[in-house]
C-alpha cells in the first residue's frame, strides 16, 4: 500500500517542501530510504523502526521503500522522521492518513516515540503557508516559534503515540501559542559606562546612521563594556524584523525567539567560511545571525585577512551570496560592524611609557590594522582609559535617552531613503539628492586638498554627515555637521 | 644645478681599493667589534690598510691584502656604473670639507641620488638632524617640521634614513629642499626596507651616500661609522628626540668630539623618550625649538631666518580649541571642557584646524600642534 506525507528539509535560511512517499509490498522485510537522503535521514530507519515498536505500533515486517521528492534536493537532517513514521504508519494501514491530507510534519523522533524539537520551525511554518498546507505538525518545543508564522495552523505533538487521535477523526497534537515578544529589560545599559563623552557621541552616530565603528584603545577601556551595550540604544524590531530574525535563530539553532537585536561576538580565530557562512550545502555565518542586530569584532588584527576580506560585500549590501559547486544562495546580513583594536600589539600604546613594542611590529601592525580597515570602517574612535574622577563620578546618560534620538534620526532617514533604510547604506543617486550647505560644501573641498580625504572616502564622510544633521534635526547638512563627520570618520593612512 | 651625477671619476683607484677592502672586511669587522655599541668602529677605520687587516683577521692578511691589490680598477668602476653610483674620494677637490679634516673620516664616498652634487653640500650649509628610532608623536612632528623649515630655508639636510625620527626629518626636508640620506651599507640597498619609497624619493631629489660600495650589506658595526659620517659633514647636529642610552647620542658626540655644534630638542622632564635630549641641554648643547634657533647657531643671533611658516585664517570658534591642544592637552574628551565648547562643537573645531593644517590626530586618537604658526595664538619672540 502506498502514503504520502509532506515535510520540509532546510537550505540556507528558509526550508523547502519535501514529499515523503512510502511504499509496503510483499518481500524479504527491508526497509529503504531513497531520494538523496543525507546520513542523519538515512539512520531515520533505525529510530523510526525503535519509536513505532516502542509505542505499541507494529513494525510491518515486509518490503518497505520511502522515496523522497524532489529527488534531486539534498534531504539533511532528522527533521524527516516524524513524517517518514507517519508516512509508514498510515500505508501499513494502522492510523486512516487521509484525514491528515494538507497537514505537514516535521520532527525528530527518540527510541520512545517521543518527538524532539527540530531547527528552523518557523521558517517550516512559513513554508507551509506558501505550499499551501492547512497546517503543520511540530514537536512541542517549537511550538511558540513556529506560531509566529502569519496564515497557518502550527500544532504540536509530544509523541507519536497522539497518532492514534486520528482514528476518531480528531488532527493530533494542541495548538501552538505564538511566543511572547516582549523586549526584556535585562539588556544591559549604557548608563555603566561613566565618562567617554567621545566615545558615547560615536556610538549614537553609529547606532543612528548604522555606520561600522572602530574603537581603538588600550585593554580596560571599556571598549567591550561600550560594544556589549550598542544593541540597547537600537531602535526596537518591527514585528517584519522580528519574523526575519526568530527565522534565523530558529534555523541555526542559535536560541529562543526574542524581540532583541542580536548581538554576535565571534572570537578571532572564526573562518571566513564561519564568519560570512559557507560550506554545502551553505550555512549560513555569523554575518546572518547578526542580521538587524550588531557584530562585534574585537582585537580586530588577529582575524584572518580571508575572513575579514569576505566581509567587504555584506557590508555593502547587505546580504551574502555564498556560491558553491552544488548551487548558490543568498543569505541575509543587515548588520551594524562594531570593531575594537589595541594601539599596538601590546595594547599599550605608543605613547606609553610601558609599551615594549619594537617600531618595526608597531609599523606591521598599522598595516594589518589599515588593511582590515580599508573600505569597511566608516568611524574610528579613540577610547582611553576613563580618569579616577570618571570612574567615580555619577552614571552616564540611560540607553533609553539616547535611544529616543536615535530612534527620531531614523525616522527622519526613513522619510529619506524609504522605510527601515539608514545612511549607511545610501547609494550614489541618494547622497547626491543630499542637501549640504554651500560652506559645508567648501570645507569637503579643503579636506580633499590636504590629503585628508581619497575620492573614495567622499561617500563615506556624505553619509556620515547626514547623520550627524539628522542627529541635531537639521535638514540640511551644515557646515558644523561636516566637520564632525570629518573628526569622526577614518583617516588616510590608518 | 646640473642634474648629471658626478661619475666614479672623482675617486683615484687606490681610495675605491679602500672602500672595497672595508666592505670585504665587513664580517671580521662585525666579529672584532662584537660590543653592541661598537663604538670601536669609527677607530678601527682610521687604521691603515694593512694595520686595519692585521687588527680584525691577523691570519689572513696577505691573502686579503694581496686579493684587494689585484682589484681591477676598470671592474671596480664598472661596478659603480652598473649600480647608478658615483665615487668622490679626499684626494678630490669637491670632496666635502667636513670630512677633509677628521683622522677618521672615510678616504671615499659613494653615492647615488639626482638631486645636485656632494661638491654643493658645505659644512657650514648643512644640519645633521637625527634621533631614535623609537619615537613618539612629538618627536615625529617635530622631526618632520625641523626637515621641512631647515630645507625650506635652504640648508641641506642630513639624516640616515632610519626609522622613527631619521624618516620623519627626511620626510620633511625632502619636499622642501635638499637631503642627504647617510646609509650605513650600500648606497643601492635601500635600508630599512619598509624607507625603500622615502629611499626612491630622497634619491629622486636628494642623495644617498655611504663609504662602502655598492651591493654592501649594512653590517652592526656600520651604524655607528656611519653615524660619524653625519656628524662630520655638518656644522651642527641637532638630536630630536633620544631615551638615555639611544645611538643617537653617540652622534651627538661625535660631533662635539670633532668640534661641530650640537643642539638639542626639549621634551617633558619626566618622559623617557626624551631623557637623553635632556641631558645633552643639560650639558650645554643649545636648545632647539624649531628651524630659526639653529640658524642662530649657525649664523650668530639674530640672522634672519626666513619668517615662520603661517597657516590660513581660522574663525573665532576654534581659538579656544587650538589653545587647549596648545596647552597639551591631546584627547578631545579633554579638550572639550577645556575649550569651554561642547562636544560636538570641538569635534568641529578639531576638524576644520586638522584640514588648515594646525593640529594632527594620530591613529590612536591623540591630537598633536604641528609647527604650522597661527597668526590668532602666535606669540612673537619678545626683544
Amino acid at each position: 500500500m502506498l502514503a504520502e506525507t509532506t515535510s520540509f528539509t532546510l537550505a540556507g535560511i528558509s526550508a523547502s517542501p519535501v514529499r515523503v512517499e512510502v511504499d509496503i509490498h510483499r518481500g524479504l522485510p527491508s526497509f529503504q530510504i531513497v531520494g538523496l537522503p543525507d546520513t542523519a535521514v538515512r539512520e531515520a530507519r533505525e529510530r523510526v523502526r525503535a519509536a513505532l515498536v516502542n509505542t505499541g505500533f507494529e513494525f510491518p515486517m515486509r518490503r518497505i521503500t520511502a522515496n523522497l521528492a524532489p529527488a534531486d534536493l539534498r534531504k539533511v537532517g532528522p527533521g524527516l522522521d516524524l513524517a517518514l513514521a507517519t508516512g509508514l504508519l498510515a500505508a501499513g494501514a494502522e492510523i486512516p492518513g487521509e484525514k491528515l491530507s494538507g497537514w505537514a510534519l516535521a520532527g525528530e523522533l527518540a527510541l520512545d516515540g517521543s518527538v524532539r524539537p527540530v531547527r528552523g520551525a518557523l521558517a517550516m511554518a512559513e513554508a507551509a503557508r506558501k505550499c499551501g498546507c492547512r497546517g503543520i505538525i511540530l514537536p512541542e518545543a517549537n511550538g511558540p516559534e513556529a506560531a509566529l508564522a502569519p496564515g497557518v495552523e502550527v500544532r504540536t505533538i509530544a509523541t507519536i503515540a497522539e497518532l492514534r487521535g486520528l482514528e476518531s477523526g480528531r488532527i493530533p497534537g494542541r495548538r501552538a501559542v505564538p511566543a511572547d515578544l516582549v523586549e526584556s529589560s535585562g539588556l544591559s545599559d549604557l548608563r555603566d559606562l561613566r565618562g567617554q563623552p567621545n566615545l558615547r557621541r560615536a556610538i549614537e552616530v553609529a547606532a543612528a546612521g548604522g555606520h561600522a565603528l572602530l574603537m581603538i584603545g588600550p585593554p580596560g577601556s571599556g571598549k567591550s563594556l561600550a560594544a556589549r551595550r550598542f544593541p540597547s540604544v537600537l531602535p526596537p524590531l518591527c514585528s517584519e524584523e522580528i519574523l526575519e530574525v526568530a527565522r534565523i535563530a530558529g534555523v541555526c539553532g542559535s536560541g529562543p525567539v526574542t524581540a532583541e537585536r542580536p548581538f554576535r561576538a565571534p572570537h578571532h580565530t572564526v573562518s571566513a567560511a564561519g564568519l560570512v557562512g559557507g560550506g554545502s550545502p551553505p550555512r549560513p555565518g555569523e554575518i546572518t545571525l547578526s542580521h538587524r542586530g550588531v557584530l562585534f569584532l574585537d582585537e580586530l588584527c588577529e582575524f584572518s585577512r580571508p575572513a575579514l576580506e569576505a566581509l567587504r560585500e555584506p557590508l555593502e549590501s547587505g546580504e551574502v551570496t555564498i556560491s558553491r559547486a552544488k548551487g548558490r544562495s543568498t543569505l541575509p546580513a543587515a548588520f551594524t560592524l562594531v570593531a575594537a583594536a589595541n594601539p599596538c600589539p601590546c595594547g599599550r600604546g605608543e605613547e606609553d611609557p610601558g609599551c615594549v613594542c619594537p617600531p618595526v611590529s608597531t609599523a606591521r601592525y598599522r598595516a594589518t590594522l589599515s588593511g582590515a580597515l580599508a573600505d569597511r570602517i566608516d568611524m574610528i574612535v579613540a577610547v582611553s582609559q576613563p580618569g579616577p574622577e570618571a570612574m567615580a563620578g555619577e552614571e552616564g546618560e540611560a540607553s533609553e535617552s539616547v535611544r529616543e534620538r536615535v530612534v527620531q534620526a531614523r525616522n527622519l532617514m526613513a522619510e529619506r531613503l524609504g522605510p527601515g533604510r539608514v545612511n549607511a547604506v545610501a547609494d550614489r543617486a541618494e547622497i547626491a539628492r543630499f542637501e549640504i550647505e554651500t560652506d559645508a560644501r567648501k570645507l569637503l573641498v579643503q579636506a580633499g586638498r590636504s590629503q585628508q580625504l581619497s575620492g573614495r572616502s567622499h561617500d563615506r564622510v556624505l553619509r556620515l554627515a547626514r547623520t550627524v544633521a539628522d542627529l541635531d534635526e537639521s535638514p540640511v547638512v551644515l557646515e558644523q555637521h561636516l566637520a564632525g563627520a570629518l573628526q569622526l570618520r577614518r583617516r588616510n593612512g590608518t | 644645478m646640473s642634474m648629471v651625477a658626478t661619475g666614479a671619476e672623482g675617486a683615484c683607484a687606490e681610495c675605491l681599493r679602500r672602500s672595497w677592502l672595508i666592505s670585504r672586511l665587513g664580517p671580521f669587522i662585525q666579529v672584532a667589534c662584537d660590543d653592541r655599541a661598537g663604538r670601536r668602529t669609527p677607530e678601527l677605520l682610521r687604521l691603515e690598510d694593512h694595520e686595519l687587516v692585521s687588527a680584525v683577521a691577523p691570519r689572513k692578511v696577505d691573502a686579503l691584502l694581496s686579493e684587494n691589490s689585484a682589484l681591477d680598477e676598470g671592474q671596480l668602476r664598472q661596478t659603480l656604473e652598473q649600480a647608478g653610483c658615483w665615487a668622490l674620494c679626499r684626494h678630490d677637490d669637491g670632496f666635502p670639507e667636513g670630512l677633509d679634516d677628521g683622522a677618521d673620516a672615510p678616504v671615499c664616498i659613494i653615492g647615488c641620488g639626482d638631486g645636485f652634487h656632494l661638491e654643493q653640500v658645505t659644512m657650514g650649509g648643512s644640519v645633521t638632524v637625527v634621533g631614535a628610532r623609537r619615537a613618539t608623536g612629538y618627536g615625529l612632528e617635530v622631526a618632520r617640521m625641523l626637515g621641512a623649515e631647515l630645507a625650506g630655508a635652504g640648508l641641506t639636510v642630513i639624516s640616515g634614513l632610519a626609522l622613527g625620527i631619521d624618516g620623519a626629518v627626511h620626510r620633511g626636508a625632502v619636499e622642501r629642499g635638499r637631503t642627504v640620506a647617510v646609509l650605513a651599507g650600500g648606497p643601492d640597498r635601500p635600508y630599512p626596507a619598509t624607507h625603500a619609497r622615502l629611499y626612491r624619493r630622497v634619491r629622486e631629489s636628494g642623495l644617498v651616500i655611504s663609504e662602502l660600495p655598492p651591493g654592501t650589506r649594512p653590517w652592526r658595526w656600520g651604524f655607528p661609522a656611519r653615524n660619524r659620517i653625519m656628524a662630520a659633514l655638518s656644522r651642527m647636529t641637532v638630536v630630536v628626540e633620544a631615551a638615555r642610552r639611544s645611538g643617537s647620542l653617540i652622534t651627538a658626540e661625535m660631533a662635539a668630539d670633532a668640534g661641530r655644534e650640537v643642539g638639542a630638542v626639549p621634551g617633558p622632564v619626566t618622559a623617557g623618550p626624551s631623557a637623553g635630549t635632556n641631558e645633552l641641554i643639560a650639558g650645554g648643547a643649545a636648545l632647539v625649538r624649531d628651524g630659526a634657533d639653529v640658524f642662530d647657531r649657525l649664523a650668530g643671533v639674530g640672522f634672519s631666518f626666513p619668517q615662520k611658516l603661517f597657516g590660513p585664517e581660522i574663525c573665532d570658534s576654534d581659538i579656544p580649541v587650538l589653545e587647549a591642544v596648545e596647552g597639551g592637552l591631546s584627547l578631545i574628551d579633554s579638550i572639550s571642557p577645556a575649550a569651554g565648547r561642547s562636544l560636538a562643537e570641538t569635534a568641529a573645531s578639531l576638524a576644520r584646524l586638522e584640514i588648515a593644517g594646525y593640529v594632527t590626530c594620530s591613529m590612536t586618537g591623540e591630537y598633536g600642534r604641528t609647527g604650522l604658526a597661527s597668526a590668532a595664538t602666535y606669540d612673537p619672540p619678545g626683544d
